[in-house]
C-alpha cells in the first residue's frame, strides 16, 4: 500500500447534465484513515460527485485520484467499496445468494467468499436472515445488505451514499460503531454522505456542499467555532442562509 | 468466473419466477397448438409446365387461369429453380402430376383447378398420377409455416425477456453497482447471452419436439441443424432485446417495441405469401433477422436442407448478433468507460 496521505484527491472536477451545472469546480481532498463526511440538502450533487468518484460517471472537467490511480482504473474498484443510494439488490434471490454473486464478481475464492460473506452478515446482522429472499425482506434490512455487499471485497476505501436512511436508532448505533472500528482497527477511509446531522457530527472530517460547491469544510469542531454556533444544523442554516 | 457467476445468478432468478418460465416455455406451445387448428390459406397466379402434351390442353389450362409453361423436357429440379407449382407430363394417354408443394395450399389450388380445367376439353377425364417434390398428399398447410413459427417464438420471448431483465438491471440499479465492480463489460453481456440463452434452447428444444411429435410437423432435415438455427435466432433476439431496453425507462415501454420490432417481422416470415409482394417491400424483409430465419427453417424442417445449402441464413444471422452484441458492450461504456 501507498504511503500518500490522501486516499481520494479531487482537483477541479465539473460535470453537468443537460446544459444544467451539477458539480462546478471543484477540488477537495480525502484523508486516509477517517471518516469523512459530505453533507448537504438533496439535489446539491453528493450522489454525483460519488459517482464520478467510484468510476461511475465522467467528469466534464478536472482529476480524481483515488489511492494514487487516477479514476477511472479496473484495479482500484477492487479496493473501493460502494453503497449506493438505492438499494441495488436482485430482489428474487436470497441474501446470501446476493453476496455469493458480488464476491465472485470479485474473484473472491471459495473460503474468501465463506469468511467474508459471514462477517459482512454479522456486522450488519443478517445472519439469520440470510437464506431469506431480498423480495421479503423490509426496508432496513435491504438497506443493511447493500452495505455488507460494499464491505464483502474488504476494500481499503468505502464509499457509502446515505448508508443509514431507513435503519432504526438502535441498529444505527451498531453500524456507527462498525465504521469507527473499521477506521480504527483496519485503518479503512470511509466516504459518507449524510444530512442528518447526529451523523455529521461523528465524521472526522466534513465538507458542506450547495449547488454543487463546497461551502464550508473541516472538522465538525472547526466548523461550530468558525460559524460561532452550538450545533452542526445552525452551521448549515447559517450558511444556507446567506445566499 | 465473473461471466460464470452473472449466468448463475440469471439461473436464479429464472427459476424463481415460475411466471416468467411458464410463459417461457408453454405460451409457445399454446399458441402453437391454436394456430395448427386454425391456418389455412389462399393460393394465386399458379404456374405449371406442360411436357408431350396438345395444344388443346394448353389452352385448357391457359383458360382454366394457369401461367403454362411449354416445355421438351423438364425436372423436378428445374421445378424448384423456377418456382413452378406443377408439372403436367402427358405419355401414352396417362397423366403424371409433379406437385412443388412447397406451400400446401397452392398444391391443392393447382389438383383443384386443373380438374376444372380439363373437364370437358378431354374426352375422358385421365387418370393422373400424383408426385410431389416437396411433402406428400398429407401435407398441411401449417407444416410449411410452423418452422417459422418455432423462429419466431424463439425470438419474441428472449426477447422480451431478455430486454426486460437488462431493462429492470438499470432502473434498480443493480447494474451501476455491477459496473461498480471490477466486471468487464463484456462480461455483463457475455453472462446475459450464455444465462438467457441456455433458457432459450431449452425453450427451442420443448417447442420443436412438441411441434414434431405432438403436432407431428414434418421433419425431414436434421433437429441438430434446427437447434442451431434457433440459438442463431435466440443471440439475436437477445442482443437486440437488451440492445432496445437501454431505449426504454419502463417495462411498459420495453413492451412498445412488439409493434415496431416484432409485428413486422411477421409479416415477412413466410406466413404471408412473398412473391406476390412489391420489390420495395421484399426488400425491407431482407433487413429483417426473422426474414433468414424463416427461410433456414423453412428449408430445413420441411424441405430437408442440409447445413450447406442454409449456410448463408444462418452467416447473416451470425452477422446480426455480431453487430447488436458490440453495440451493446460499447453502450454500456455510458455507464462507465472500462
Amino acid at each position: 500500500m501507498c504511503t500518500l496521505k490522501n486516499a481520494v484527491t479531487i482537483e477541479g472536477i465539473a460535470k453537468g447534465f443537460h446544459q444544467k451545472k451539477v458539480i462546478g469546480s471543484l477540488n477537495m481532498n480525502i484523508e486516509k484513515n477517517g471518516i469523512f463526511g459530505l453533507l448537504g440538502p438533496s439535489g446539491c450533487g453528493k450522489t454525483t460527485l460519488i459517482k464520478m468518484i467510484v468510476g461511475l460517471i465522467k467528469p466534464d472537467a478536472g482529476k480524481i485520484t483515488v489511492l494514487d490511480h487516477e479514476v477511472p482504473n479496473e484495479a482500484l474498484l477492487m479496493d473501493v467499496g460502494y453503497m449506493a443510494q438505492s438499494d441495488a439488490l436482485y430482489t428474487e434471490l436470497t441474501g446470501a445468494e446476493n453476496l455469493e454473486f458480488f464476491a465472485k464478481l470479485y474473484r473472491l475464492s471459495k473460503k474468501e467468499r465463506r469468511e467474508r460473506i459471514q462477517y459482512a452478515a454479522e456486522i450488519v446482522q443478517l445472519t439469520n436472515d440470510l437464506n431469506i429472499r431480498v423480495a421479503y425482506y423490509s426496508g432496513g434490512m435491504k438497506r443493511r445488505l447493500s452495505l455488507a455487499v460494499a464491505l464483502i471485497q474488504n476494500p481499503a476505501i468505502l464509499i457509502l451514499d446515505e448508508p443509514t436512511v431507513g435503519i432504526d436508532p438502535v441498529l444505527k448505533q451498531s453500524i456507527w460503531q462498525e465504521l469507527e472500528r473499521l477506521r480504527n482497527e483496519d485503518h479503512k477511509t470511509i466516504l459518507i454522505t449524510t444530512h442528518v446531522m447526529d451523523e455529521a457530527e461523528r465524521c472526522d472530517k466534513l465538507a458542506m456542499l450547495r449547488e454543487g460547491e463546497i461551502i464550508a469544510s473541516g472538522t465538525p469542531e472547526a466548523l461550530k467555532a468558525q460559524y460561532a454556533v452550538e450545533t452542526l444544523d445552525d452551521v448549515f442554516l447559517k450558511i444556507g442562509g446567506e445566499r | 468466473m465473473r461471466i460464470a457467476s452473472l449466468v448463475t445468478r440469471i439461473t436464479q432468478q429464472m427459476r424463481r419466477d415460475r411466471r416468467t418460465l411458464a410463459l417461457f416455455f408453454l405460451a409457445p406451445l399454446l399458441i402453437l397448438t391454436l394456430m395448427y387448428f386454425i391456418f389455412d390459406t389462399e393460393a394465386s397466379d399458379l404456374k405449371i409446365a406442360v411436357t408431350g402434351s396438345d395444344e388443346t390442353m394448353v389452352k385448357a389450362l391457359e383458360q382454366a387461369g394457369f401461367q403454362v409453361t411449354v416445355a421438351e423436357k423438364f425436372s423436378k429440379k428445374v421445378m424448384i429453380e423456377k418456382n413452378t407449382d406443377g408439372w403436367l407430363h402427358a405419355e401414352n394417354g396417362k397423366m403424371e402430376l409433379t406437385l412443388l408443394n412447397d406451400q400446401p395450399s397452392r398444391a391443392k389450388a393447382v389438383q383443384m383447378q386443373l380438374m376444372q380445367g380439363l373437364q370437358g376439353h378431354v374426352k375422358t377425364t385421365p387418370l393422373i398420377e400424383e408426385q410431389y417434390v416437396y411433402g406428400d398428399a398429407k401435407t398441411k398447410g401449417f407444416d410449411t409455416f410452423s418452422p417459422m413459427l418455432v423462429s419466431f417464438f424463439v425470438f419474441f420471448f428472449v426477447f422480451l425477456i431478455a430486454g426486460i431483465a437488462l431493462l429492470k438491471e438499470r432502473t434498480s440499479g443493480t447494474l451501476e453497482r455491477l459496473l461498480a465492480t471490477p466486471i468487464r463489460r463484456y462480461e455483463i453481456v457475455a453472462g446475459y447471452v450464455i444465462g438467457y440463452g441456455s433458457f432459450a434452447l431449452i425453450q427451442t428444444i420443448i417447442v420443436v419436439l412438441y411441434a414434431v411429435n405432438v403436432l407431428d410437423i414434418v421433419l425431414v432435415g436434421s433437429i441438430w441443424l434446427v437447434l442451431l438455427t434457433n440459438i442463431l435466432v435466440a443471440l439475436v433476439a437477445l442482443s437486440l432485446g437488451t440492445l432496445l431496453s437501454s431505449f426504454a425507462t419502463s417495462e411498459f415501454q420495453m413492451v412498445q417495441f412488439i409493434p415496431l420490432v416484432i409485428v413486422p417481422q411477421v409479416f415477412f416470415t413466410g406466413i404471408f405469401p412473398l412473391d406476390g409482394m412489391a420489390d420495395w417491400l421484399q426488400k425491407i424483409g431482407k433487413i429483417m433477422p426473422l426474414y433468414y430465419a424463416s427461410d433456414a427453417m423453412n428449408g430445413i424442417m420441411y424441405k430437408g436442407f442440409t447445413f450447406t445449402d442454409v449456410s448463408l441464413d444462418l452467416l447473416i444471422l451470425l452477422a446480426f448478433s455480431v453487430i447488436f452484441i458490440t453495440i451493446n458492450i460499447i453502450s454500456l461504456k455510458k455507464y462507465r468507460s472500462l
